[in-house]
């Protein structure tokens, strides 16, 4: 009964959506902002690789290419990435797959996404100051001595940091308290499982980064010179702490779209999946290993060689836990009568490129090799394979699948196909080069590079245009199927999850009765 | 409104009950917590990490301090850790006023601390003991790290007395709710909830002044 009342016509005007304490509408206003963010640093990357088209300054000035290279990397990873999946379709779909109402502080919920909004704010004022061209990692000593807004995208991922923070605490008091009767743990969705483990690198990492950009602060305001190597400080202590957020972070980015994957995977195999205990376990394994391999992000800072071998070895158990959710997504679809409408082959998309994605982070965590192709375009392959390859498509596909459950309207499957084929083609043709440039040498972050290296970024440029088209293809299918797409039925999947069981979409307190558990959460028969 | 109508509390629509919701706050403030922690472990690891790189300049910067001061600001915090429990206890018993006068004796040790924190600060930066690059103070011989001391002294008891200074507003707002009666024998989460970021204020406070005052 789609007709009546539900979450989205109940009330009507800007203040009921800004001041609004319903997770699903907080769920849209994140979407919202993470669809703008993502728009603005596509272009920030578009514009990079059509200066890479030809060696030597065309378009733009090295000075201006290493501002785009900044906002790019601070904007993709602090305001799309980090609060894409969680934020957006955790925020919806959490307390829907538990059979609560709500998140369990919603007030602090609708104080994240401003918080996002706020910190958003105060990074771009930093354009009024000469931009930044740190990088998103805002290395010190460079970061203390440039002559530009640093300080303004420094407290402004400080303040995108706290949001990303009360959003996992959010969501861990909400796993453990307002589960429906009859959900223990082992009854909870995947997703729910993957949102739970990213909620605590959520709260227990990023605190270190806010400290750190702090720190870093006062050293932009004081001179305080804990990282300062002029007044003694270590620059390489910097390099610590800010893995040890950082690096997590990137398990924050990647956990909940595993997540996704396995409601696809499991949805349009019609099959139960398989290992639930093994996935569900190996997202809190990931968690916890990743608080132990931020050093592998400094093998060549000059940490020591013991350290360096520690953590070599320790990143390369990160494969463990991963692989066994690779290995159980592929035996959920043994035998399953798979239905390949687009979200499953973005599900598919995953997992071809996160697998590569997921093997050159084995071959990175190697000494020697890393020591090779440190710093070179290997690495940035490496790193979009994971973050482009795995959580963009995973975010791509778990909007297709739960848009009808959003907005109660289909999207046209055709397109929604075409689209996945753009963005996968295009994917591969950017970024596989990109391993062979790193292999050749070719070092990241440049503007320029000698000719040798030309053929090869040429097709990368090239690829870039087509996820560009690929993503154009994505935002009309959305529009269309929300301004004239068919209306849904509450569940067109034939997924067995709790958000599928009530209205598409949903009323406002989610379920009309409180919904009752009797079985586990992919039980097909 | 009535006043009877102000001591209920209506338990927030998606919870099923008091207590569900009185143990989702508890464990959101717990985890709350953890963020502190872990945002004052940085500054704990940093200091930790150039205390052996450079013993020299601790022991002398703590020489620059008055350990008699730091004292007093303990006992003073520990005080008022105890008010702030007694004021819950005493809701718990339902004696309002009593809880009201305790949580005012919280706030004045809290601004006790906030002056004393004041006479220190003002006193040095006089002095010219100033963090990294201000410092400017040449009355007797100093390290050359020496300013890197003072960084972390001002970083760690900056970034405590403004939870300080939180701690004391949420105090003044809980003094404004039991003033109205909010809070009855069965509902006082928020002055829970604020007890412990009082604690755990006190409890950084308690390893803060050995490791920059009394360092031997």
């Amino acid at each position: 009964m789609s007709e009546g009342k539900n979450y989205l016509n109940e009330k009507k005007g800007l203040s009921s959506w800004l001041f609004t304490l319903d997770h699903k509408r907080i769920g849209i206003l994140y979407m919202i902002t993470v669809f703008t963010f993502f728009l603005l640093g596509g272009v920030f990357a578009l514009l990079m690789r059509l200066e890479l088209f030809k060696p030597g300054e065309n378009l733009i000035s090295a000075a201006l290419y290493n501002q785009f290279m900044t906002f790019h990397g601070a904007i993709m990873v602090f305001m799309v990435i980090i609060p894409g999946i969680p934020a957006f379709l955790g925020n919806f779909f959490l307390p829907l797959q538990i059979g609560a109402k709500d998140v369990a502080f919603p007030r602090i919920n609708l104080l994240s996404w401003y918080c996002l909004i706020v910190g958003a704010a105060v990074a771009l004022c930093s354009l009024f100051f000469n931009g930044v061209d740190t990088g998103w990692t805002f290395y010190t000593p460079y970061s203390i001595r440039t002559d530009n807004g640093t300080l303004w995208v420094v407290l402004g991922a400080f303040i995108m940091g706290f949001s990303s923070i009360l959003t996992g605490l959010n969501f861990i008091v909400t796993v453990h308290k307002l589960r429906a009767k009859g959900m223990g743990f082992f009854q909870m969705p995947l997703f729910v499982w993957s949102l739970y483990s990213t909620a605590i690198i959520q709260v227990l990492a990023t605190p270190v980064l806010a400290i750190t950009l702090l720190l870093l602060s006062a050293e932009r305001l004081m001179g305080i010179g804990i990282f300062d190597p002029k007044l003694g400080g270590d620059p390489v202590l910097f390099q610590h702490f800010f893995w040890f957020y950082s690096h997590p972070a990137v398990y924050i980015m990647i956990l909940p779209a595993m997540g996704i994957i396995s409601e696809l995977i499991t949805t349009f195999s019609r099959k139960t999946i398989f290992g639930y205990k093994a996935i569900a376990f190996s997202s809190v394994g990931i968690a916890a290993v990743s608080f132990f391999v931020w050093g592998h992000h400094m093998f060549v800072s000059g940490q020591s060689e013991w350290v360096g071998i520690l953590f070599s070895f320790i990143t390369m158990l990160v494969g463990v836990p991963t692989a066994i959710k690779v290995f159980n997504w592929v035996a959920t679809m043994y035998k399953g009568s798979i239905k390949f409408d687009a979200p499953m082959l973005y599900a598919n998309g995953f997992l071809f490129l996160f697998v590569i994605g997921g093997v050159t982070g084995i071959m990175l965590a190697t000494l020697a090799f890393d020591v090779h192709v440190h710093d070179t375009y290997f690495v940035v392959a490496h790193f979009h394979y994971v973050m482009v390859g795995g959580t963009l498509m995973a975010i791509t596909g778990g909007l297709y699948y739960w848009l009808p459950k959003m907005f109660g309207r289909m999207y046209n499957e055709f397109w929604a196909r075409i689209s996945f084929a753009f963005i996968f083609i295009g994917f591969n043709v950017t970024f596989f080069p990109q391993f062979i440039l790193g292999f050749m040498g070719m070092p990241r972050r440049y503007h320029d590079y000698t000719p040798v290296y030309e053929p090869l970024n040429q097709l990368s440029t090239a690829g870039s245009w087509m996820i560009g088209v690929g993503f154009v293809i994505v935002f009309f299918v959305v529009l269309q199927a929300l301004l004239k797409g068919e209306k849904a039925n509450s569940n067109p999947w034939g997924a067995v999850t709790l958000e599928w069981q009530t209205d598409s979409p949903p009323p406002h307190e989610n379920f009309h009765e409180a919904p009752m558990i009797t079985k586990g959460p992919y039980d097909y028969n | 409104m009535t006043t009877t109508e102000a001591k209920i509390h209506k338990v927030a629509h998606h919870f099923e009950s008091a207590r569900q919701e009185e143990s989702a706050c508890k464990l959101g403030m717990w985890l709350f917590l953890c963020t502190e922690i872990l945002m004052f472990g940085g500054l704990f690891v940093g200091y930790v990490i150039y205390k052996r790189m450079y013993p020299a300049i601790f022991l002398q910067g703590a020489t620059f301090l008055d350990w008699k001061l730091g004292a007093l600001n303990t006992v003073v915090l520990l005080v008022s850790s105890l008010t702030m429990a007694l004021s819950i206890y005493y809701i718990q018993k339902g004696k309002n006023n009593k809880a009201i006068l305790c949580l005012c004796l919280t706030l004045l040790c809290g601004f006790i601390f906030m002056g004393v924190k004041y006479l220190e600060y003002s006193h040095k930066l006089h002095l010219g003991l100033a963090p990294g690059a201000l410092f400017s103070y040449t009355e007797t011989p100093t390290l050359e790290g020496l300013p890197l001391y003072f960084s972390f002294y001002y970083c760690m008891t900056g970034l405590h007395g403004l939870h300080v200074l939180v701690g004391m507003l949420l105090i003044f707002w809980m003094i404004i709710l039991a003033g109205k009666k909010q809070f009855n024998t069965s509902y006082y989460t928020p002055l829970e909830c604020v007890g412990l970021f009082w604690h755990l204020v006190d409890l950084i406070w308690i390893y803060l002044f050995p490791l920059l005052y009394l360092v031997e």
